[in-house]
């Protein structure tokens, strides 16, 4: 069922125990695009995306109201599939964590769970997914060492293989560039614009000039609120709340 | 008056480091007196033929059987039981008063002295479910003994495990006996077989239980149901009863080297098995 938005998210309030940190948010993720997600930190943004995915569930304490509709079914529905859905809703974190394993392994891993056991076509995801995120030159002759010996920005690009190996239909990324130098950013910002055709992505971002840079629409958070989304430009330029002004002009935040 | 940093600073190094030597120079010393005194005895003929004349003569083969086959016993009953328990503690449960409560009663059992479960295995397994003096008895008393160690430092090694690798197997799309299988138990695996081997150096040098539930019978053990006499218990029986001294340490040198040998291999495969991963 193709629903306008990939994913419509619908008065939805996430707790830590007692504490709110998000209220009531409600927005479309739409198909095939970047959506930027921005705000100053504490501001709900990485709480929110960890949502998309049921991530926040694996910490006690914390629980979820209102509706996440992945192609109009609620993933947080009690029937709901969670491993399926976290195979469709991929995450790269803001501190690449590579398991400790060879690089091949690292990529192999989603695909292994998902039930591929022929070889062939597991070697063929190692490629696929490398060459994506714009790694594949870099490691190509040294695919069973371990991945731990790569420089940050190669172990980030690896963690987004490796979510690109599993085949999602949405990739949820968490700051993925705050620990990297501009040329890896780079490289992951060329590897995201490329992605965008074939998947729905969603960045969080410290970085105004990233989400101004590769989102196609962006969205503002503050103190667990969603302040406004729309098309990149116009968040930039003529934004409809005078504090999304002040925050992608640099006068707070 | 206060004494400047350097001197304190060389004061402690020359204190730590004659503390380190002491205890080195302590250990080689049993080590090398034992061997002194027991490797003049010890040749294949006295590791592979049977006591003669209560150990008096000939070797000491049904014990070396003995002492592999009831360590051996006790950790296949007590690894999968101890280390089950840990990842349901550490993965499968939250911080409860009874988690909590679960784990301080393993660790009084772990403190527990081994004569109190040679006792319960004597009363339990020998004479209640009437299994007599056997392998079986003795294995199931040790791996009672060797559990706690069991659970405490396997769940010190889960819990060691980066929570962030949890994290990702679980997004990409793992279900927690995946994560279980996969990044927990591969990461816990040095810790693990760090709480194996004490398990098996305390099995291996248990007296008192194994007497008590496994007898002392110097014939080959034939199946599970029958008695058995580890070197530990020969050498306290050789040394207790004067029957021979050269023998007694004899038996001890080969305890010793055995000793050695296996946690040396223990530490071999856990590499290979690593060096195997990444």
């Amino acid at each position: 069922m193709e629903t306008p938005a990939k994913i419509a998210v619908r008065r939805l309030s996430v707790f830590a125990g007692p504490v709110q940190c998000l209220r009531q948010v409600t927005l479309d993720v739409p198909r095939h695009r970047i959506l930027g997600v921005i705000g100053p930190s504490g501001s709900g943004k990485t709480t929110f995306l960890r949502a998309l995915n049921r991530l926040n569930e694996l910490t006690p304490g914390w629980h979820v109201e209102g509706e996440v509709l992945l192609d109009g079914q609620d993933i947080y529905h009690p029937a709901y599939d969670v491993t399926a859905l976290r195979r469709r809703v991929g995450i790269v974190f803001a501190l690449p964590v590579p398991l400790p394993l060879s690089i091949a392994d690292n990529i192999t891993y989603g695909p292994r769970l998902a039930g591929v056991r022929q070889r062939a076509a597991l070697e063929a995801r190692v490629e696929e997914s490398l060459r994506a995120a714009f790694l594949w030159d870099e490691v190509k002759d040294r695919l069973r060492t371990s991945a731990l010996r790569l420089s940050g920005g190669q172990q980030q690009r690896l963690c987004l293989a490796r979510v690109l190996a599993m085949e999602p239909e949405v990739i949820l990324l968490d700051e993925p560039c705050s620990g990297l130098d501009p040329i890896s950013t780079a490289k992951i910002e060329e590897a995201l614009t490329a992605l965008k055709s074939r998947y729905t992505i969603v960045l969080v971002t410290n970085n105004t000039k990233q989400a101004a840079r590769v989102a196609d629409e962006t969205a503002f958070f503050l103190m667990g609120e969603l302040i406004e989304i729309g098309p990149t430009r116009r968040i930039f330029t003529v934004p409809a709340d005078p504090r999304t002004g002040d925050y992608v002009t640099g006068r707070f935040g | 008056m206060r004494v400047p940093p350097k001197y304190t600073q060389a004061a402690a190094v020359a204190v730590l480091g004659l503390a380190t030597l002491f205890t080195l120079a302590i250990l080689v010393f049993i080590i090398v007196f034992v061997l002194n005194k027991g490797l003049p005895v010890v040749s294949l003929a006295f590791l592979f033929s049977h006591p003669e004349d209560m150990g008096r003569a000939g070797g000491i083969l049904p014990t070396l059987i003995g002492t592999l086959a009831l360590p051996l016993l006790a950790i296949a009953i007590a690894l999968p039981l101890g280390a089950g328990t840990a990842v349901y503690l550490s993965e499968y449960t939250e911080e409860t008063r009874l988690t909590r409560a679960i784990r301080f009663g393993t660790d009084c059992l772990a403190g527990i002295p081994s004569i109190i479960f040679g006792l319960f295995g004597f009363i339990f397994f020998v004479t209640l479910l009437q299994m007599g003096w056997c392998l079986l008895s003795g294995g199931l008393t040790l791996a009672l003994m060797v559990l706690p160690t069991i659970i405490r430092t396997s769940e010190e090694a889960i819990r060691a495990v980066p929570r962030s690798y949890r994290e990702v197997s679980f997004s990409l799309g793992a279900t927690r006996w995946q994560t279980v299988c996969r990044v927990v138990l591969p990461n816990a695996l040095p810790g693990i077989v760090t709480g194996v081997m004490l398990s098996i150096g305390r099995s291996i040098g248990e007296t008192a239980a194994v007497i008590f539930t496994a007898g002392s019978s110097l014939r080959l053990p034939q199946s599970l149901f029958d008695s058995v006499r580890t070197m530990s218990v020969h050498f306290y029986i050789l040394a207790r009863e004067g029957i021979s001294n050269e023998n007694a340490y004899g038996t001890a040198a080969v305890l010793i080297i055995a000793v050695l040998l296996v946690n040396s291999l223990s530490y071999w495969l856990m590499h290979r098995f690593l060096a195997g991963r990444a």
